[in-house]
């Protein structure tokens, strides 16, 4: 049996999806195109091999998806995992939240963050600048007319510039598209030791 | 700036306006996110969500989250399923009172989204490759949203 997992962790579950998923033997050219793969590679996830359905989508999310989290200049990159989790949390996407939290930690070489904020939640006592990006996720996340000028005030406080402003909207709105991917489409569970 | 997207353009980002230099360093991302659009609302596979059918749910989740404007850009080549880009329309007069239902709840109550949502769909007849069509559809808009939303308030600040 599988346990689905309700709860935030940073101990990555398994995802397991809620349709079929494209049968790499089956896939069309295209398919096999946007996946990057030949018929005989078999390390395709099923996430990937679940979004393949829609290949015209897959094709051009995969990239789009690479420069929002991980483009040069701009906001840092352990920042912009902070925006994708500020919306993962909202959007109650265990499976993003748990990739982006153990990412941020890992780019911060720290778990304190991450710690507070599942342990906490929205309240989690955060520094000043990490609490302006993350209070922005949420409210964006929420409803994007829950976003303000006192968001933008306090992310202007805090000394983010125009263009770490401009990465984090993009890292938050990007993950209101993953979110309701991954949460919508499938479960995070965790599988019994003798299937792992 | 040779930059000229729906969201910029629904932002009120102008070529040579407040902002533009930070988004021309993400040029990259905001042609994507066009080509993004052009997938989910215009795809070559329109499978059984035809063009008409996309913009006028695009519209609807628009509406429900409050951008008139890109509601009524996307209303526009609705056609047929105009009534749809209406929230008060539940969609049944179309046959599709479960899609509609499935896409309003993805657009604004996500966190709540559960299994017994797909499984309704399936039971209702929609194909596995069609729900990740329409999941498709309703995650970019959200995206598309966000982006105009935070791009104008983003410009307003920094202007």
């Amino acid at each position: 049996m599988t346990k689905v997992i309700t709860k935030f962790t940073r101990n990555l579950p398994h995802w397991q999806p809620r349709v079929t998923p494209v049968d790499l033997k089956e896939a069309s050219e295209e398919q096999l195109d946007a996946l990057q793969v030949t018929p005989s590679n078999t390390k395709v996830s099923e996430y990937v091999l679940t979004l393949a359905h829609d290949v015209e989508s897959l094709k051009v999310r995969s990239p789009l998806f690479n420069a929002i989290m991980y483009d040069k200049g701009g906001m840092s990159r352990a920042e912009r995992e902070l925006g994708a989790l500020g919306a993962s949390m909202v959007n109650h996407c265990i499976y993003c939240a748990a990739v982006h939290a153990a990412r941020h930690a890992q780019l911060e070489k720290s778990t304190d963050v991450t710690d507070k904020l599942f342990r906490d939640g929205a309240k989690a006592d955060l520094s000043e600048r990490d609490r302006a990006i993350f209070d922005f996720a949420v409210a964006l996340s929420e409803a994007p007319s829950q976003a303000g000028p006192a968001h933008m005030d306090a992310l202007k406080s805090a000394g983010l510039d125009e263009a770490e402003v401009l990465d984090l909207i993009l890292s938050a709105a990007l993950f209101g598209w993953a979110n309701r991917l991954m949460h919508v489409l499938g479960d995070p569970v965790r599988l019994p030791e003798a299937a792992v | 700036m040779a930059l000229d997207t729906n969201a910029l353009r629904h932002a009120g980002i102008a070529p040579d306006g407040g902002s533009a230099a930070a988004v021309e360093g993400r040029a990259a991302i905001f042609e994507m996110t066009q080509a993004a659009e052009d997938a989910v609302l215009r795809p070559k596979d329109e499978g059984p969500w035809s063009h008409e059918l996309r913009v006028a749910l695009a519209a609807r989740i628009a509406t429900l989250n409050g951008e008139a404007d890109l509601a009524a850009q996307y209303a526009d080549g609705a056609c047929a399923f105009a009534d749809l880009a209406d929230p008060q329309n539940d969609g049944a007069a179309q046959g599709l009172a479960e899609v509609v239902a499935f896409m309003d709840k993805v657009a604004i109550d996500t966190r709540n989204v559960v299994a017994a949502d797909i499984s309704g769909l399936q039971a209702a007849g929609v194909a596995d490759a069609d729900i990740v069509r329409l999941a498709e559809l309703n995650a970019f808009l959200a995206y598309q949203i966000r982006v105009i939303a935070g791009l104008r308030l983003m410009k307003g600040a920094f202007a």
